[in-house]
């Protein structure tokens, strides 16, 4: 593996350029990082910023464990718990979920484009500050929000934010508006690098990369921008509209003067289903990258991989009132949304399948990264069939609100999605620090990970079928659900020491790592033909490239990549045996 | 598989653990919740099918082709895909979907559309931060956080129709063995029905985030024989009792602010903001479930109602020790 970089003709590889910003005094280098328009600098920023709230809201999910070890526990009172859950699940969508994946995208999509950076790179920079303003405004809530009729400190109305509960008759103090204003600024800087995503993708191909021989990779976050400029907008939208409510006397979801309970839910959700495939189709990308590497073979139907990421991409615009069978829809509308709901799972199927078939025949190498993928695909099978179980409105308005759902969504954000991004740390932390992150740590990590996952969230659904509902602070003692809380929270405990381990393997192998030369993977695709860390502006000469797998064609010319003509061909072709 | 799973880990959690779940879907004790047990093992069958199916393809590749030790380091063939195999995999889930839409569509018009019978009772549920009134139009009759209905059994089907609203925020009214959940929602007035089966207590509680005391927000539904059922209702329908012996305590609720949240029929008291009070005495729980009907929960109740309850909207009144004590034991005699 080592020293398998390739001498790369066409003078693709190390410039020999030096980091002149690792020079210098320490004020310079913060300077330097902060007026930046580097997309490598920015992805990296986002993903430390990503990673610090990661802890901030880990805490937060432990507290919430703790209040419910017991029945009737007092460790934090109930005002306490509804901003904890409230924090806990704002802050991990949007300022851990959302950063982390566009912090990857960042980083990487002009890399595996042979670009020298993204379309936009001011834009960029401004988007990044702008998600990063909306975390520190959403927790200056605590100091700024209490307000003057002393009703404040953070928001506790949950990351729905249901109206009316928001109006303020129901809420006083700022910390609604807190959380509002948090979403409309960090939602303008989501809306800002989506539509560089796909400026970059379109426009800032090296020479010779069709469309259908960009890597999947940039072709979900694609996907995934258009469905962040689709459903953010909403979100953004609806924010505006209740701060109108709140502080110019509108009446849009006030329904004491008769404004809409309803329309608030759907535009919530409108923006919350979307959402997941945001984050999901970064995952589905990471999947798509280090699966084929690790299995030592190429993508297995790259154009039905395509075609099934934009076909979740529109169906997933379609299903957002399944979150809301219960809001008291007609029966006609219900089966719609069961129908659409179901639909998203054909393409998904063909995603996991195709995955299967890419590591079928292969010779899997079970690095860190490697562990996590498996990991992500087992788990989020089963994510995805509780979701179908979810879809079934008769079955759903019993489990709507309750802790199964609770344990559906988390088996997908953090059994899919967190472990995809941790995969994706494994795998591309050579790239971006030029050393290697230690694999027997990375072991630990991953299984610890594993365990303390299943512990919380298989167990939590059973809660959830035993009757225990969301977002209740503390539960009677004679439901039944003390020891399975009890499991959960002990598993919730675990995951914390994973992560733990996983700070600490960064922050180890950024200063003791193994050095990684510019390929440790023996990787294919372009990112891997410069420099770890790569030096500014990428490469030293634009690339061009043949086929998908370019480093492939190099190494082995005997056996080059399937040709891709201009725009799509597909042979299907089998190897000649 | 999942089924399998998820049916062994509630009847871990009920014997294993010596626990029991008085709120546990799998156990339905009406026609609607009935319907939604039996498509969930339907749909459990089959998502189940497919876990086993899958979980095992992956299984067995990730673990058949893993790299092994004597492996001699060369690539292994390379495969870019095949439409008929893609094709399959597209084909079959397809036929899945189509039947699962098809048994659900089914019981969603047949549960949802279900017409109300003329012998059903009517009941209108208000939500209110943190507790739950009952109306029942017909019989002229108030109540809280308690609800009485008959029994629905083979010979005599007396079903039970209600419409939800709220009096502020979103509620939930959720008790997993009569029928899934259906949102409470102001300005708006949406319908659900029940019809237990066997007489007896089935406990649930809000379903959808409403404030500060969400958790507490319990939900008590008492299925009565049509006997018990009529006695109740008799009895729901006099004025509040007028025992001298507590007009002390009867005289401080009247003149105190009490009476600006509560109802008493047959006196002054008409607030509508907090519950009917009128038959208190017969209820075996106040503050919406959060504690037992007792003399002591009572007084400590109408002392301070944070100390059962923070953030409930009944404040403290800052009575003297005697005058909740008398407008405690009046409370006692409303049976």
């Amino acid at each position: 593996m080592a020293g398998s970089s390739i001498p790369v003709p066409g003078g693709l590889g190390a410039t020999g350029v030096t980091d002149a910003e690792a020079e210098g005094t320490w004020l310079e280098v913060l300077h330097s990082w902060v007026v930046t328009a580097d997309h490598k600098k920015l992805g990296i920023m986002y993903v430390l910023y990503a990673l610090f709230f990661l802890a901030v809201g880990g805490i937060e999910a432990l507290i919430i464990r703790i209040q419910l070890f017991f029945p009737d526990n007092h460790f934090v009172s109930a005002e306490t718990f509804n901003r904890m859950f409230t924090m806990h699940g704002t802050t991990m969508i949007f300022f851990v979920a959302m950063p982390l994946v566009f912090g990857f995208g960042n980083y990487l999509v002009p890399l595996m484009l042979g670009a020298r950076d993204m379309a936009f790179p001011r834009l960029n920079a401004f988007s990044f500050w702008m998600s990063a303003f909306g975390g520190l405004l959403l927790y200056y809530s605590f100091i700024g929000g209490v307000g003057l009729q002393g009703a404040g400190s953070a928001p506790d109305v949950g990351w729905w934010a249901y109206s009316p509960l928001t109006a303020r008759a129901f809420s006083r103090g700022h910390s609604t508006d807190y959380w509002a204003l948090s979403l409309i600024v960090s939602g303008f800087g989501s809306i800002g690098v989506a539509i560089n995503f796909i400026a970059t993708a379109f426009c800032m191909r090296c020479k010779g990369m069709t469309l259908f021989r960009m890597p999947l990779l940039p072709w979900l976050y694609v996907v995934m921008s258009g469905l962040v400029i689709l459903a953010v907008s909403p979100l953004t939208a609806a924010q505006v509209m209740l701060t109108i409510d709140r502080y110019l006397g509108g009446h849009f979801f006030d329904t004491q003067a008769g404004g809409s309970a309803l329309i608030w839910a759907h535009f919530f959700w409108i923006f919350g289903h979307p959402e997941v495939y945001v984050l999901v189709m970064p995952a589905f990308a990471i999947m798509n990258e280090v699966i084929p590497v690790f299995s030592r073979k190429a993508i297995f139907g790259y154009p039905a991989m395509v075609a099934a990421s934009v076909a979740i991409g529109f169906v997933s615009l379609g299903v957002w009132a399944h979150h809301m069978f219960t809001i008291g829809m007609t029966s006609i509308g219900n089966a719609f949304f069961v129908l659409s709901t179901m639909l998203v799972g054909i393409p998904t199927g063909i995603k996991i399948f195709n995955w299967i078939a890419t590591m079928w025949g292969g010779k899997i190498r079970y690095t860190t990264a490697m562990l996590f993928c498996v990991g992500f695909l087992l788990q989020f099978l089963i994510a995805g069939l509780t979701g179908i179980i979810l879809s079934v409105e008769p079955f759903n308005l019993q489990l709507h609100n309750s802790y199964f759902v609770i344990a559906h969504f988390h088996y997908v954000i953090v059994g899919g999605i967190l472990f995809a991004i941790f995969g994706g740390i494994y795998y591309w932390f050579p790239k971006v620090t030029g050393r290697m992150l230690d694999e027997r740590l990375g072991k630990w990590n991953f299984w610890l990970f594993v365990i303390g996952f299943h512990v919380c969230f298989d167990v939590m659904h059973v809660p959830g079928v035993l009757g225990m509902p969301r977002s209740i602070y503390t539960y009677e003692a004679d439901r039944g659900w003390t020891t399975l809380n009890q499991i959960v929270s002990v598993g919730a405990a675990i995951q914390g020491i994973a992560i733990a381990i996983l700070v600490y393997n960064i922050i180890h192998s950024c200063l003791k790592g193994a050095v990684a030369g510019p390929d440790p993977w023996d990787a294919w695709t372009l990112e891997w033909t410069t420099s770890s860390p790569p030096p500014p502006y990428n490469f030293a000469i634009e690339p061009v490239v043949r086929s998908r797998r370019p480093l492939w064609d190099l190494k082995h010319p005997n056996d080059p990549d399937e040709p891709v003509e201009e725009g799509m061909s597909y042979s299907g072709r089998m190897p000649p045996s | 598989m999942l089924q399998a799973v998820l049916l062994l880990a509630a009847c871990v959690a009920r014997h294993a653990f010596a626990l029991d779940s008085n709120t546990s879907i799998f156990s339905p004790a009406a026609t609607p919740a009935k319907a939604s047990y039996d498509l969930s093992l339907f749909v459990l069958t089959i998502t189940g099918g497919i876990f086993v199916t899958v979980g095992s393809l992956i299984v067995y590749a990730a673990v058949r082709f893993r790299r092994r030790p004597d492996d001699d380091g060369s690539e292994p063939p390379q495969i870019f895909g095949s439409n008929q195999i893609e094709l399959s995999w597209t084909i079959i889930p397809v036929l899945i979907v189509v039947v699962m839409f098809l048994a659900t569509a089914r019981m969603i018009f047949a549960i949802q559309d279900a017409p109300e019978p003329p012998s059903a009772l009517d009941v209108t549920v208000i939500g209110h931060q943190f507790w739950w009134e009952f109306r029942y139009p017909a019989q002229h009759i108030t109540t809280a956080n308690e609800l009485h209905i008959p029994v629905s059994d083979t010979s005599t089907s007396r079903p039970t129709f209600m419409k939800l609203t709220s009096a502020d925020v979103i509620h939930s009214f959720w008790v997993p063995r009569l029928s899934g959940k259906i949102d409470l929602l102001p300005n708006r007035i949406n319908e659900m029905w029940i019809d237990p089966h066997t007489p007896g207590l089935y406990v649930g509680q809000c379903a959808q985030f409403c404030g500060v005391q969400h958790a507490k927000m319990l939900l008590r539904v008492y299925v009565d024989t049509p006997a018990q059922f009529a006695a109740w209702v008799k009895q729901e329908q006099q004025p509040g009792a007028q025992d001298p012996a507590v007009a002390a305590g009867r005289h401080d609720f009247e003149t105190q602010a009490c009476m600006n949240c509560h109802t008493i029929a047959g006196t002054p008291a008409r607030g509508q903001f907090g519950p009917d009070l009128t038959h208190l005495a017969s209820r075996k729980t106040i503050a919406s479930g959060a504690a037992d009907n007792t003399t002591e929960n009572l007084e400590r109740w109408i002392d301070n109602p944070d100390l059962i309850k923070t953030g409930s909207l009944m404040p403290a009144m800052h009575l003297t020790t005697d005058q909740v004590h008398d407008i405690t034991a009046y409370l006692n005699t409303l049976q």
